[in-house]
């Protein structure tokens, strides 16, 4: 039973990954693909000015999953991080040369070196989503050995492991397409969001025509998991699917609508982002976050399929398993109110300055910069996305604990 | 493995004292007004950001490698040692939020209430550093569970942090995170110093820091003397290794340097009964010698750690006679030495302070081999199968190289920037948008 509560922490771990750290993967995708030095210019220096404060701080909730892991399944936490070694290697490399190129690109004079960083940050944020949705592929696939002490090719090379990093690399740039639609709103910059909202669409698609293909090929290969994923974890496949759906015919009909033309021919750039553009942040990231539950769902109870590992065989010993409860209510309880001071203190005006955001936030997946657009002491949606957030995974906490305590 | 945390491990220190010196510094600033201890807190609270931004990377670079290389410790021992990592998570998290509260308060918020957003900054890179160290200190002195046919049945986290060896490592670490940071930040302003910027600036930007680290010296000689001792009745294999007691025996001698190969020892300074009376306040006092477990079970490299020990130990008193020499012409003339041998030393003394904590490392890792889990677990059951080690660890040092080319160059274009007294705060990597800049 808790071990069950520690599965779900776990999941909601990666899913707070997912939803704050992917969109910073997907910046780095779309500073890939923006083009020359010249026609690049433009997105590249928005995705800067929105990734810069808050990302690395992000990789804090990856390190919580991998701790939560380690210290609630041990053994299969060894079994994965031996059996698919190579592509967590890659993955590792990549935050490790996306960081360094990242702070290199700003600081190195001269455009040929500049460029060098600038692609070895892109190159390696469009590789570190692939290598671990592979990863991710792989346990779903049920390729990792419970025992598995020797690392794999075939374990993470398999159509299924290499369609779901797709995926990941799809997803994130979805997101952050997404994201920075806000944020090029926010700055009047109607030409980016346009631009962005196109490259929301494609992403969208991409990541849609990629479930399918991935729903697909499970039918074919992994019937236990197709089946429980058009089972019990249906209600959360159709969420991911209408939500996925919605945000893309909400920027399309945003796009066109005449609210924002008329805008754009009074060539007013403080008016506001409409309304619409807005609510296809929390959609998207509800979105992901149920491609996830879903998929947390679908595997329940079992930990690595293909094995009768299950969470509860897999677990640690029960005190462990309840300290690492309470370490998760703890981390709500004190991280909460700690977001809550910042977002307070931003929302009363009293660290006021034009624009801009607080470095390091890990919550809120981008800056949130109280806008032209916004009326003072209101925070911006960034901050009620996060605070949004926190609640759900408290009410989500408290929900588990009272099962556990039954 | 022992690359990255040999890296991480400054970066650690920087994050558990960093936010203090820099308090300090704010405090004297607003206490008496001093315009130049305030500018100076705030250009380190930016290299402070930069500085924890660099240290999440490798910080998730090593919670990876934990199961990457360490599978086999991972698989029987990771329910037991997760813990403290989960807590020192927690203290992370803090620190990187009110990390982005302070820096993002300089100017926007009232003096005073600013000062105590640095607060929890402080106290949580201390609290993150007990969590961490109570890891290592655990390995050393395992405890608080039990285990039943190779796998664990029951653990008692309050004993698998507050481990038998945590009360002496933790605030021999955590002194050691201070000193590091301490004299490192001075010896940048020692180092201007001898290049002829002799000003306030200068001169505060030494004082602090130095003043700081130099107060704690002492305090960590007498912890880690005691650790030392604590060390002997505990693992006695590693004292052995530590102070060449190769026989168990009474009147034993203390080495000063000196190669031991072939049970020989080379080019050694031998004081008689030293080390017995070390131990035990007396010259009888029997010291246990590494005879007293098979071949097989004691650390590899003897000479390392014993070199390793001594330079600890040495760059030690060094700092302390740093320190001394400072308080000696301060209380006859009430100033900083003028002698351009004090600014050496205060140039060289980050370095001395880093390379002392990275040879207590050293002895404290490589003195517990062949286990990993002292008495438990040898460390070849603990690392992984895979092949490809070699490979891996070059890439892990090319990987590493660049950042840590990557963090030196950012906070050298700050010091530039600063140099050429930009009014406002720049922009940092990682840090948040000039105040009262407009885009």
């Amino acid at each position: 039973m808790i071990a069950d509560a520690v599965g779900a922490i776990l999941l909601a771990t990666i899913t707070l990954y997912a939803v704050l750290g992917g969109a910073d993967f997907g910046g780095g995708l779309w500073d890939l693909l923006a083009g020359g030095d010249r026609r690049g210019r433009a997105p590249r220096q928005l995705i800067d000015s929105s990734i810069t404060p808050v990302w690395e701080a992000n990789h804090v909730w990856l390190v919580f999953a991998l701790v939560i892991f380690w210290t609630g399944f041990p053994g299969a936490f060894a079994a994965v991080m031996s059996a698919v070694a190579l592509p967590i290697w890659l993955a590792v490399g990549g935050i490790v040369l996306r960081g360094a190129g990242f702070a290199f690109r700003k600081e190195v004079r001269g455009i040929a070196l500049q460029r060098a960083a600038g692609a070895t940050f892109a190159f390696s944020s469009l590789l570190t989503p692939f290598f671990m949705g592979t990863v991710i592929g792989a346990m779903a696939a049920g390729q990792i050995p419970a025992g598995a002490s020797r690392a794999s090719l075939p374990a993470w090379t398999g159509a299924t492991s290499l369609l779901i990093g797709f995926l990941f690399v799809g997803a994130c740039g979805y997101l952050a397409a997404v994201y920075l639609i806000g944020e090029a709103a926010e700055r009047g910059d109607r030409r980016l969001e346009t631009y962005f909202t196109r490259r929301a669409q494609a992403a969208g698609l991409v990541t849609g025509a990629l479930s399918l293909a991935i729903l697909a090929k499970l039918h074919g290969s992994d019937p236990p998991l197709f089946r429980h994923l058009t089972g019990r974890a249906l209600p959360l496949v159709i969420i991911a699917a209408v939500t996925g759906v919605a945000v893309v015919a909400l920027l399309t009909v945003s796009s066109r609508s005449p609210d924002v033309s008329a805008a754009r021919l009074r060539g007013a750039p403080e008016a506001p982002p409409s309304g619409r553009t807005r609510g296809a942040r929390p959609l998207a990231a509800l979105g992901v976050a149920a491609v996830i539950w879903g998929w947390g769902v679908a595997q329940y109870p079992t930990l690595l399929p293909g094995t009768p590992v299950t969470l509860s065989s897999a677990g640690a010993p029960h005190a462990t398993l309840v300290a690492l409860v309470v370490l998760f209510a703890a981390v709500v309880l004190i991280v909460g109110p700690s977001f809550g001071l910042l977002f307070a203190l931003r929302g009363r005006q009293v660290l006021r300055h034009e624009g801009g955001e607080i470095a390091l936030v890990p919550g809120g997946a981008g800056p949130r910069a109280a806008g032209p657009g916004d009326a003072p002491g209101r925070p911006g949606p960034g901050s009620r996305a996060a605070a949004f957030g926190l609640v759900a995974v408290g009410a989500l906490a408290r929900a588990l604990w009272r099962r556990v305590g039954r | 493995m022992a690359t990255t945390l040999g890296f991480h491990i400054i970066l650690a220190c920087l994050g558990i004292a960093l936010p203090t010196v820099v308090l300090i510094a704010e405090f004297i600033g607003l206490r008496r007004s001093d315009e130049v201890a305030l500018r100076l807190a705030r250009r380190w609270s930016q290299a402070m950001g930069v500085l924890v931004a660099v240290g999440a990377v490798t910080g998730t670079v090593l919670s990876f490698e934990m199961g990457l290389l360490w599978p086999g410790l991972m698989r029987r021992y990771g329910a037991v040692l997760g813990l403290p990592f989960g807590v020192e998570g927690l203290f992370f998290f803090l620190e990187a939020i009110f990390t982005a509260i302070y820096l993002y308060g300089w100017r926007r918020l009232p003096g005073w209430a600013h000062w105590w957003t640095g607060v929890p900054n402080a106290i949580s890179g201390v609290l993150g550093a007990m969590s961490v160290i109570a890891v290592n200190s655990w390995m050393n002195q395992p405890g608080g569970f039990t285990e039943r046919g190779g796998r664990v049945v029951s653990v008692n986290p309050w004993q698998v942090f507050f481990n038998h060896a945590a009360i002496y490592e933790m605030p021999h670490m955590i002194l050691a995170a201070y000193m590091v940071t301490g004299f490192s930040v001075a010896a940048v302003y020692a180092a201007g110093i001898l290049r002829g910027r002799r000003d306030r600036y200068h001169y505060t930007g030494f004082a602090i820091p130095f003043v700081t680290a130099a107060v704690i010296t002492p305090f960590q000689i007498f912890v880690g003397d005691t650790a030392a001792r604590s060390i002997a009745a505990d693992q006695p294999v590693k004292f052995a290794s530590m102070e060449y007691v190769a026989h168990t025996s009474r009147h034993v001698p203390e080495w000063l340097g000196g190669v031991y190969a072939g049970g020989r020892i080379w080019a050694g300074l031998k004081i008689p009964d030293l080390d017995s009376l070390l131990v035990g306040f007396g010259p009888g006092t029997r010291v246990t010698g590494w005879d007293t477990v098979p071949p097989a079970q004691r650390p590899p490299v003897v000479w390392l750690i014993h070199l390793c020990f001594d330079a600890m130990v040495g760059l030690g008193f060094l700092l302390l006679l740093a320190g001394l020499w400072a308080l000696v012409v301060w209380l006859r003339r009430r100033r900083l030495p003028r002698h351009g041998l004090f600014w050496l030393l205060g140039a060289v003394s980050g370095v001395a302070a880093i390379v002392a904590m990275e040879c207590g490392w050293v002895v404290t890792e490589v003195g517990r081999q062949p286990w990993v889990v002292y008495r438990l677990q040898t460390t070849t059951a603990a690392a992984t199968a895979n092949g490809g080690i070699l490979t891996s660890l070059s890439l892990i040092i090319a990987g590493y190289a660049v950042l840590g080319a990557a963090t030196i160059m950012i906070l050298r274009a700050l010091a530039r920037r600063w140099r050429r007294g930009d009014p406002l705060e720049t922009e940092v990597p990682y840090g948040p948008p000039p105040a009262g800049v407009l885009r």
